[in-house]
């Protein structure tokens, strides 16, 4: 279990990013984290990623505390970050130890399929598309079998119909070995597509406004009118996080913004 | 280069249309101006228009050119003078790798030395020429230390800022994959660097050939830069020009060894370059 106590971030600068957060996440959950720009949904992720520890409070992954990168957590950024120098396939493998020649090249050939990209495993980084890139990124951070995945905004510098493409995609791998996921996005369909729960930041300093159970059964279809209630209650959730007028029906745009207050 | 090799062979196995033609002939055109400029240089003397004494015609730089190498007067020299680049080259390079990766690494070295040799930098390089023959001797010390001066700062810098314009977010990928320091300099640094590296080694090879021919005009008694000299002295242009060649064919093959030995490593940059 991955849990957050009064995780807080305060950078160099003084810039107070994060305000205490606290969040258990089970193993196997998916979780995404949504919010205004500038909110520390990043800084909030970095953190657990140990890439950027935590200025209060602890990040503990199975009784660990989390200070630095650790093997049982991957990340996968907004950009592919992929290494240009190696080719696809020792990319995929970047993150693979010391192993036999054979299980090695096994693990990348698996990885390489799961992502529909076998074809491309000779290939310099270069050569592929956004969305292409990405699934490398995805196969990378896969391949170690981490027991909790971090995504920063994977999918938004992909078009829309690579986005819904990937986040099946996404689906269909989590669903091999079911790890923790934890998604920072801007795309409510997709915080919804996604997470069992979904998480609304709000901004100086950041921290949890509000969490929204996505209770559909998977593959959730976009059109459905549960998806569309569920979307509301967020998009709902998100207008009152940025002190705004709900965009939706229901609700006194007054009553909604003074709700907000109390926090 | 193996890429260009590659490419030839792609364009001879092609079928012989226009557009495979032109593919083949555009890169010739840079050749038109000078082949021309010869060709008539050479018609106008043969015509007595002019007597060709100090700038002598294509077909008589050739014949001193064959004829020194003939008396291995050639290869004497130009052996000489490659000792001396290679030379040079090699301790200009390491003292430059050296210092260029620590300034690079390590912001606290580069606070250290990297003011020191920015205000060495604004020197010409043969302005220590003097102080070097008295410190060394006007024999190969001297003109080693002046060429590997001469490559030291344009790898030094190259290498330097390579290193500290080396995209963080890769680097934070190899953070993330928690490589030891080690592992970040060899899988990460290395390959991100190498390409402005070797660019660096290029220009530094250039400045080599510059200050050799610097050093051996000042007073050699062998080498290429002497031949010219030589040539100057005795009232044969056709010797320097002989020399000069020699100078342009060994310069262009010691670039082109360079590019060849990183090639391998560098033909993921190839990618882009192709089109
Ligand atoms: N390295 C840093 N140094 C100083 N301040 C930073 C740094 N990184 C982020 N911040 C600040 O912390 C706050 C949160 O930033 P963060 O990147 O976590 O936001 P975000 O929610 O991911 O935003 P976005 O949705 O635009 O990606 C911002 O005010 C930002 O200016
Ligand atoms: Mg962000």
């Amino acid at each position: 279990m991955l849990s957050l106590d009064r995780v807080g971030k305060t950078y160099p600068k003084g810039v107070h990013a994060l305000g205490g957060v606290t969040l258990d996440v089970e193993l196997g959950e998916i979780v995404a984290v949504i919010g205004g720009s500038g909110c520390g949904k990043s800084t909030l992720l970095r953190a657990i990623a140990g890439l950027d520890p935590p200025s209060e409070g602890a990040v503990v992954l199975d009784g660990e505390r989390i200070t630095a990168p650790h093997e049982k957590i991957g990340i996968i950024f907004q950009e592919p970050r992929l290494l240009p120098w190696l080719k696809v396939a020792d990319n995929v493998g970047f993150g693979l130890g010391n192993l036999p020649k054979a299980d090695r090249a096994a693990q990348i050939a698996t990885a390489l399929r799961r992502v529909g990209l076998t074809d491309k495993a000779s290939v310099w980084p270069r050569e592929l598309s956004g969305g292409q890139a990405q699934r490398v990124a995805i196969a990378r951070a896969l391949v170690p079998r981490p027991e909790v995945l971090l995504l920063d905004e994977p999918f938004s510098a992909l078009d829309a119909f690579t986005r819904t493409d990937l986040q099946d995609h996404l689906l269909d791998l989590w669903a091999d070995a079911k790890p923790t996921l934890i998604l920072v996005t801007h795309d409510v369909d997709e915080a919804i597509v996604l997470a069992d729960r979904v998480m609304v930041m709000r901004p100086r300093p950041g921290r949890i406004f509000d969490e929204i159970e996505v209770d559909l059964p998977r593959p959730r279809d976009r059109q459905s009118a549960a998806f569309d209630f569920v979307k509301r209650r967020v998009l709902a959730a998100l207008d009152r996080s940025l002190n705004r007028a709900p965009t939706g029906a229901e609700g006194e745009p007054k009553a909604a913004a003074g709700a907000a207050l109390w926090w | 280069m193996t890429l260009a090799g590659d490419r030839a062979k792609e364009l001879l196995s092609q079928p012989a249309t226009p557009q495979n033609l032109a593919r083949l002939v555009r890169p010739m055109l840079g050749l038109v101006l000078p082949v021309t400029l010869a060709v008539l240089w050479e018609l106008i003397v043969r015509m007595g228009w002019a007597t060709g004494r100090l700038a002598p015609p294509p077909s008589v730089v050739f014949a001193t050119f064959v004829d020194l190498a003939r008396t291995g007067e050639l290869q004497r020299h130009t052996l000489v003078t490659l000792w001396r680049v290679g030379a040079g080259f090699g301790i200009g390079v390491a003292a430059a790798t050296c210092i260029g990766a620590a300034a690079g690494y390590s912001a606290t070295v580069r606070r250290l030395v990297d003011p020191s040799i920015q205000g060495l930098r604004a020197i010409p390089s043969i302005a220590w020429v003097p102080l070097f023959i008295l410190w060394l001797g006007i024999f190969e010390a001297s003109k080693v230390t002046l060429i590997a001066v001469g490559v030291f700062f344009p790898v030094y810098l190259g290498l330097m800022s390579a290193i500290q314009s080396v995209d963080r977010k890769l680097v934070e990928v190899g953070r993330a994959f928690r490589l030891t320091d080690f592992a970040m300099v060899r899988r990460i640094l290395m390959p991100a660097v190498l390409p402005a590296y070797v660019i660096s080694l290029r220009s530094g090879l250039g400045l080599g050939w510059m200050f050799v021919i610097a050093a051996e005009l000042m007073g050699a008694s062998e080498g290429l830069g002497y031949l010219l000299i030589d040539g100057q002295q005795l009232g044969k242009p056709a010797e320097i020009v002989a020399a000069i060649v020699a100078f342009a064919i060994v310069g262009k093959v010691t670039d082109w060894l360079i590019v060849l030995a990183a090639s391998p490593f560098l033909r993921w940059e190839d990618v882009v370059r192709q089109d």
